[in-house]
């Protein structure tokens, strides 16, 4: 086990090099130079030469290159040019905004598109598997920022039901330990803090959460169905297994392997969701953070980012690879 | 495009080929094309586009205005703006800055499948090209190539998108770039693995004996073997592209005046008035969905056409 990890972080490196460099040029190119990107395009001549030599943007781009990797390695992601606050700091203040979200938006996914597909695969041509079918298609050919308008016109605006905007109403006065809001309320014991923050959370989940749950339904569908009549739930059908235990034991564990592999590669559709469902619900996360970084080009904070998603896409790929011998033993042996 | 078809398959049905039990004996293609017409979805992925291509094409006919007029500046207010029905002349009533939400939603389909095409045509002469180097070369170039293409795919798309677009300046241009490179993976892998699979067919070893150079049997064969599969694929991205230009242009990356007839970016100014104007938000997003909607189905129908595994079904 310990080795597959360090052979898989080992294979890491040569993907996070590569993006360091396209991330370096990325910067070089910018138009105007690095220099009016930090100091917008009315800057003088003048302010952008000692812009230049401050950060030492005038020497040979190898020389740049090798600082500029000496300091990511020391975890320096820089400053960033928007807020003036260093890069890492406000990450952290952000991602578990954006992780809460994320939660709740995989829960909503998960915990109906299994099922849901299961079940669509269980009653093969019914209505039910038509529903589904259909309901994955709106799923995925829906925009994310379109479903978040219909959502908050329809539960926000129009019944009231849930809160149009942000991750809790200001006038609580709640305390933030973690910055993870619902975590917060329970550990103080504000519950109605908690429960505030969980209802901010319900909208922008479900538009979060739809793409993964339409991508979900339809592999769980297309893998139970596949999985179900299989040789050896026949033969487990043949010895007299009750229904219940081959349906558990033998059809979904069998059918949930790429399932897994799916559910890990949603991340990058989450980040990206994210970017819009925070921006329709004024939501303080990563993606609202990221979207203001785009327009001040902010480019510390995208470069940073982009490679903190690549470790973590990377990591997430490792952790779905190891839960695949936890599913299905035969990995192991490999 | 006959030049792209797959000799191998064209009228050569071997005699167990499940297609000739519907008594005439079919290719590969004309097989895919007689299911397309059975199949409710693809019919319905194919009037869609159909009309959506139509609407682009007879936009200047179409069109009561022109995409950036505002012939309605003077019916809005500040609290009010007409919606669908309350002003002659508008039928889906005015906007925030006065334009006719109609034009705008017709110019509106020519931009976005402008976008999406040249988008998809860009992205798919991108990853055609680093697939056939790859997978014609092998070796070191296919390694170089693929952790290549790994680096791209581990970048969010949306977020490749707008770090090209923030290189390239807020135009459509570069929206259109953006969106191409970041579908340059999919086209890549699926072009490599397609070539790769033919490494050890008979032809192949054939024309070696020959002695043909690499060159001439890579061009030769698993090339133009491998293209249609990848062409048929191009549908779905189509949908993606489409959705991905109206992401881009709603968190503002397209550039231009305010009023730009797009329908991402009608989104955007949409948002401040959903509460007085939802119909704003509703139809350009409705017009996202269904285009997504067509080219989703007449995608997916291609592929299960054409896909042997549910050709025996």
């Amino acid at each position: 086990m310990l080795r597959v990890i360090g052979k898989r972080i080992a294979l890491l490196i040569p993907t996070l090099f590569g993006l360091s460099i396209l991330l370096f040029l990325w910067v070089r190119s910018l138009p105007g130079g690095p220099a009016t990107a930090l100091l917008g395009e009315k800057a003088t001549p003048e302010a952008v030469a000692r812009v230049n030599e401050l950060y030492g943007f005038d020497r040979p781009l190898p020389v740049q290159y090798l600082t500029y990797m000496g300091r990511l390695l020391r975890g320096d992601f820089g400053v960033s040019i928007n807020t003036g606050r260093p890069v890492l700091e406000e990450f952290a203040t952000r991602f578990p905004a954006t992780m809460e979200l994320t939660i709740v938006a995989l829960i909503f996914a998960i915990g109906i598109g299994i099922p849901l597909g299961y079940l669509a695969a269980r009653h093969y041509g019914r209505i039910l598997d038509h529903g589904s079918v259909v309901l994955s298609l709106i799923g995925i050919t829906v925009p994310v920022f379109f479903l978040a308008f219909i959502l908050k016109y329809l539960f926000a605006i129009q019944w009231s039901l849930l809160p149009p905007d942000g991750r809790q109403n200001p006038r609580i006065d709640a305390t933030h330990y973690t910055q993870f809001y619902v975590l917060d309320g329970v550990l103080t014991g504000e519950y109605d803090a908690a429960w505030d923050a969980l209802q901010h959370l319900i909208l922008p989940g479900i538009a979060l959460g739809t793409i993964p749950l339409a991508i979900i339904v339809r592999i769980t569908r297309a893998s139970v169905l596949e999985v179900q009549n299989a040789d050896y739930v026949r033969t487990a059908r043949a010895k007299g297994l009750m229904e219940r235990t081959i349906r558990g034991s033998f059809i979904l564990r069998n059918a949930m392997l790429p399932v897994v592999t799916t559910i890990g590669l949603q991340l990058g559709l989450l980040i990206s969701g994210a970017v819009l469902t925070e921006t329709v619900f004024a939501f303080n996360g990563i993606g609202r953070f990221l979207r203001d970084a785009i327009f001040g080009l902010d480019y510390p904070v995208l470069q940073g980012f982009i490679i903190f998603i690549a470790i973590l896409y990377a990591l997430i790929n490792l952790i779905v690879d190891l839960s695949y011998s936890v599913i299905d033993p035969r990995v192991r042996v490999q | 495009m006959s030049t792209i078809l797959p000799p191998a398959a064209g009228g050569s049905a071997a005699p167990n080929d499940p297609a000739i039990d519907s008594g005439r004996g079919t290719g590969l293609w004309r097989d895919a094309f007689l299911r397309l017409r059975r199949n409710p979805a693809a019919i319905a992925g194919a009037v869609i586009i159909g009309v959506f291509l139509l609407v682009a094409i007879l936009a200047p006919l179409l069109a009561p205005y022109g995409g950036n007029d505002l012939p309605g500046r003077t019916s809005i207010t500040p609290t009010t703006i007409p919606g669908p029905g309350e002003l002659d002349g508008f039928p889906l009533g005015l906007d925030r800055f006065g334009g006719d939400v109609l034009s705008k939603l017709i110019w509106g389909a020519q931009a976005s499948l402008l976008i999406g095409v040249i988008s998809t045509a860009l992205g798919l002469a991108g990853g055609m090209l680093l697939g056939v180097l790859a997978g014609g070369l092998g070796g070191w170039v296919d390694n170089v190539i693929m952790r290549f293409v790994d680096i791209l795919l581990s970048v969010p798309n949306l977020l490749l998108a707008v770090s090209i677009a923030a290189v390239l300046g807020q135009n459509a241009y570069a929206i259109m770039i953006a969106i191409g490179v970041s579908q340059v993976p999919i086209f890549a892998r699926l072009l490599r693995s397609s070539m790769l699979s033919q490494r050890g067919a008979d032809y192949i070893l054939a024309a070696q004996t020959l002695g043909l150079s690499r060159r001439t049997i890579t061009m030769s064969h698993p090339l133009p073997n491998s293209m249609g599969p990848v062409i048929v694929q191009a549908p779905l991205p189509l949908a993606t592209a489409v959705i991905d230009a109206a992401a881009l242009s709603f968190l503002g990356l397209g550039g231009g005046l305010p009023q730009t007839a797009e329908w991402g970016r009608m989104l955007t100014y949409a948002q401040s008035e959903l509460a007085i104007a939802p119909q704003l938000a509703f139809l350009p997003g409705a017009c996202i969905a269904i285009t997504a909607l067509g080219f989703t189905l007449l995608g997916e129908s291609l592929r299960e056409a054409l896909d042997p595994k549910t050709r025996r079904k």
